[in-house]
């Protein structure tokens, strides 16, 4: 607390993966659940204007389905939907973690197949009903 | 109680601020949060999200309006939580953190609750 940090050019986290230290599967996993944590938060906006629209009205709720349903929103609500499910899936990892369990190295990588795995499989079982029903 | 020494708490700096309690926080929402977030996209995915009289009736339903507020409450309390720690991750300089924190915590809680009085005005109007 009373020394000051060194301000030498030690590299920030996270800026030391790559230079510094190999990427490995847990780390970058680690990193898109931050990534994906911040993607859901800016998506808030997109679903608090959602429900906003249907709430003032049939205009209103023409427009926002008009930028939503194009191509551009299209994709937007795809890489949503990856993202909820991905920081789903290993938010379950995290809250095994803090049960003290899966810590082991292999554990610890079979986890995190698991969670890529089930991310694809939900989001691709979303957009297929999305279609489909 | 206080899990903090009386010097941490003179000072009130270090993570033992309100960390506990945050840390909690951010779980409790995170737990409520899966099977929220699992019925709201399959809910969405199963009809035409973007067409509006098949909205509105969804909404009126009293079980979906209630799970809606519960969802938009969690995640909006959740992701306050979350950016504030990514914040503190990454900002240095204490008055730009704190304006940050600060700025970010009332965006999230203005558009939580523009979400939540969307559902109420949908689900309770004629
Ligand atoms: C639905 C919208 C959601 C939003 C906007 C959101 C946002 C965030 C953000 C911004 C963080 C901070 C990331 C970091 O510190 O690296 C975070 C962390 C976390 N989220 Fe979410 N999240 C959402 C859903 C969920 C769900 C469904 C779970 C299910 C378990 C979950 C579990 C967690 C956990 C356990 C953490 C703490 C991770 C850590 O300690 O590093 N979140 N979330």
């Amino acid at each position: 607390m009373s020394v000051k940090p060194a301000t030498s050019n030690r590299p920030l986290s996270p800026f030391m993966i790559g230079p510094y230290y190999r990427p490995q599967l847990t780390s970058m996993l680690s990193i898109t659940h931050r990534l994906t944590g911040l993607a859901l938060a800016f998506g808030t906006i997109f679903l608090a204007a959602w429900v906003t629209a249907a709430a003032t009205g049939p205009d209103a709720f023409g427009t926002f389905s008009a930028i939503a349903g194009s191509i551009v929103g299209k994709i937007l609500l795809f890489a949503y939907t990856w993202a909820l499910t991905y920081h789903l899936c290993n938010g379950i990892r995290h809250l095994v973690w803090d049960t003290g369990r899966g810590f082991e190295l292999k554990a610890a990588y079979t986890s995190g197949y698991t969670v890529v795995g089930a991310s694809i499989v939900l989001t691709v079982l979303t957009w297929v009903a999305a279609f489909a029903l | 109680m206080s899990l903090r020494s009386p010097l941490s708490q003179a000072r009130g700096l270090g993570s033992a601020k309100e960390g506990v309690g945050h840390w909690w926080m951010q779980r409790m929402t995170a737990i409520a949060l899966i099977p929220l977030s699992l019925w709201f996209v399959f809910s969405v995915a199963r009809f035409p999200l973007l067409d509006y009289a098949t909205m509105i009736a969804w909404i009126k339903s009293p079980l979906v309006a209630v799970a809606l507020v519960l969802y938009f409450a969690a995640m909006f309390y959740h992701a306050a939580l979350g950016v504030q720690v990514v914040i503190e991750d990454y900002v240095g300089n204490e008055g730009v953190k704190l304006v940050s924190i600060v700025l970010s915590k009332f965006a999230l809680f203005a558009f939580g609750a523009a979400a939540v009085f969307a559902v109420l005005k949908i689900a309770l109007g004629a």
